[in-house]
């Protein structure tokens, strides 16, 4: 019995889980459409949640693209195919890594300051105020913040993107001696636009995921300081988990097998 | 005949396994104000929020102006609490805006005045709890009584109909309490507002309550004018007011 009612207990905290983001993410897409959004507070929030992650999310893209260069360039050169290393890198920063590793860098710094910062809003009774005063929560807070990622992240994939391909060529042509041009030119090969398309399109997707789950678990916050903490920690914890989920499915479904 | 602004009908509230209110009914005379007493714990912060919607009741009901505000959709309670205000025990102002723009807050969100008028507004709303030279300061560059005075300047600022003030003396020097106790009574004249006041401060609520209820295990036991609770021959009432450990009230 013990094991059903643990089973039922899950089962019915999933759902919980889901449904409270799925109407979070609905109320917010209705004040979106409905054009109630508070313009200065999302651009101030674009600069907290978005430009002060460019200088982490460029650190962890750099030293992704160099090692990809750098373990596909010796096996490359041994084999003789060093001309293709570009295309590798290109190859696995728009598709995958780029828009995967941005958003789980922004996850772990935007995400828990959204759960955190809601969260501390909760247990000092900020929340209840804004209620009171007749102010709608998923407008006031919650939109500003999936705006501000849904316009940053994307643009932060690209600059990932950009600066991993940048590493990846330094490596390539001082480790493996892979010239600049052949870089870039198995690169153009390797992707089309389209796949940075798509690659902007997941961006897109785990923008959703970060600032959704980042505020649920905030607006959820129950107890004090300890509560506080448990929320920040879930938030990441589910956000890299549903941006695992979700990249595989996307692409599957964007790239199938080709 | 006083006219019933807020109505509480055979309110039953638990939170998990404990019973908050247990079958609590009260009026709130309109342009009165109503002190509501009692231990702490007993649930009188609970029936603020029950008045301002922000909890909906297990089982009875919540009037405002006879509306059922317990099945109401959330925008339609949203209006109702645009006439109403409700000054939290800890202030709970936004700590990201400045102590100007928090109260200045509602007047932006419902109203379409000019910057100036809001200025000038928000200015007398700050003079009046004496902190006309907190426009600019962040809440984390002031004390607690003044956090306190400045969240009663954002719950008196849109002029409400009815303002509920939980614990609005609690933690003030004497002069302070003195200040916001007449500011809770020349605001009911000036207004002719109703408030309902969660207060332990007796000396305060002598002063100012119109009608003053006392809450004990879930339910409303006594209710009157001052002098009726004064005279209460309830022996609970007798011990919370005269603060006495010995009488009926377990410690």
């Amino acid at each position: 019995m013990k094991v059903l009612d643990r089973v039922g207990r899950a089962t019915t905290g999933f759902f919980e889980y889901a449904g409270g983001i799925v109407i979070l993410a609905g109320e917010s897409a209705t004040f979106m459409v409905r054009l109630r959004i508070r313009f200065l507070e999302t651009i101030n929030q674009a600069y907290n949640l978005g430009v002060l992650s460019t200088s982490i999310v460029l650190l962890t893209s750099l030293f992704t693209g160099m090692v990809i260069s750098l373990e596909s360039a010796v096996q490359a050169v041994q084999y003789g195919v060093g001309n293709l290393v570009g295309g590798a890198v290109a190859f696995a920063s728009a598709r995958e890594l780029g828009p995967m590793l941005t958003a789980v860098v922004v996850a772990g710094r935007a995400g828990s300051a959204i759960a955190a910062e809601l969260g501390s809003m909760v247990v000092t009774e900020q929340i209840e105020a804004l209620t009171s005063m007749g102010l709608e929560v998923p407008r006031f807070l919650v939109l500003p913040r999936l705006l501000a990622l849904l316009v940053m992240l994307p643009l932060l994939t690209i600059f990932a993107d950009v600066v991993s391909l940048l590493g990846g060529m330094w490596i390539a042509q001082n480790y493996a001696h892979i010239s600049t041009d052949s870089f870039i030119a198995s690169a153009r090969q390797a992707i089309g636009f389209e796949d940075v398309l798509k690659g902007l399109l997941k961006a897109i997707v785990f923008a959703a995921i970060i600032a959704l789950v980042g505020s649920y678990q905030g607006l959820a916050t129950r107890g004090g300081a300890a509560g506080v903490g448990r929320s920040t920690t879930n938030a990441v914890v589910n956000s890299i988990i549903l941006i695992f989920i979700a990249n595989f499915i996307m692409s599957f479904l964007l790239f199938g097998g080709g | 005949m006083a006219e019933v602004i807020a109505r509480l009908e055979d309110i039953t509230l638990n939170y998990g396994e404990r019973i908050i209110l247990k079958n609590c009914s009260l009026d709130i005379v309109e342009g009165a104000i109503t002190c509501i007493i009692g231990l702490s714990g007993a649930g009188k912060s609970t029936i603020l929020r029950l008045l301002d919607g922000l909890r909906k009741p297990d089982e009875g009901h919540v009037y405002i102006h006879n509306h059922d505000i317990c099945h109401m959709p959330e925008d339609a309670l949203n209006e109702i609490r645009r006439k109403i205000s409700l000054s939290f025990q800890f202030a709970a102002l936004l700590d990201s805006l400045t102590v100007g723009e928090n109260v200045a807050l509602p007047l932006r969100e419902h109203t379409h005045m000019t910057d100036k008028e809001i200025r000038k507004i928000v200015e007398d709303a700050l003079e009046s709890v004496g902190l006309a030279h907190t426009f600019d300061s962040m809440p984390n560059e002031l004390s607690g009584g003044m956090l306190k005075r400045a969240g009663f300047a954002r719950a008196i600022v849109t002029r409400p109909e009815l303002i509920l003030y939980d614990e609005p003396t609690t933690g003030l020097d004497p002069i302070v309490t003195h200040l916001i106790t007449d500011t809770i009574v020349r605001l009911r004249q000036k207004l002719n507002g109703t408030a309902v006041v969660i207060s332990h401060d007796l000396q305060s609520i002598y002063m100012m309550a119109d009608y003053v209820a006392m809450l004990f295990e879930g339910a409303i036991i006594s209710y009157g004018s001052v002098e009726e609770i004064k005279r209460s021959p309830n022996p609970i009432v007798q011990q919370f007011i005269q603060g006495s450990e010995v009488g009926p009230i377990p410690i």
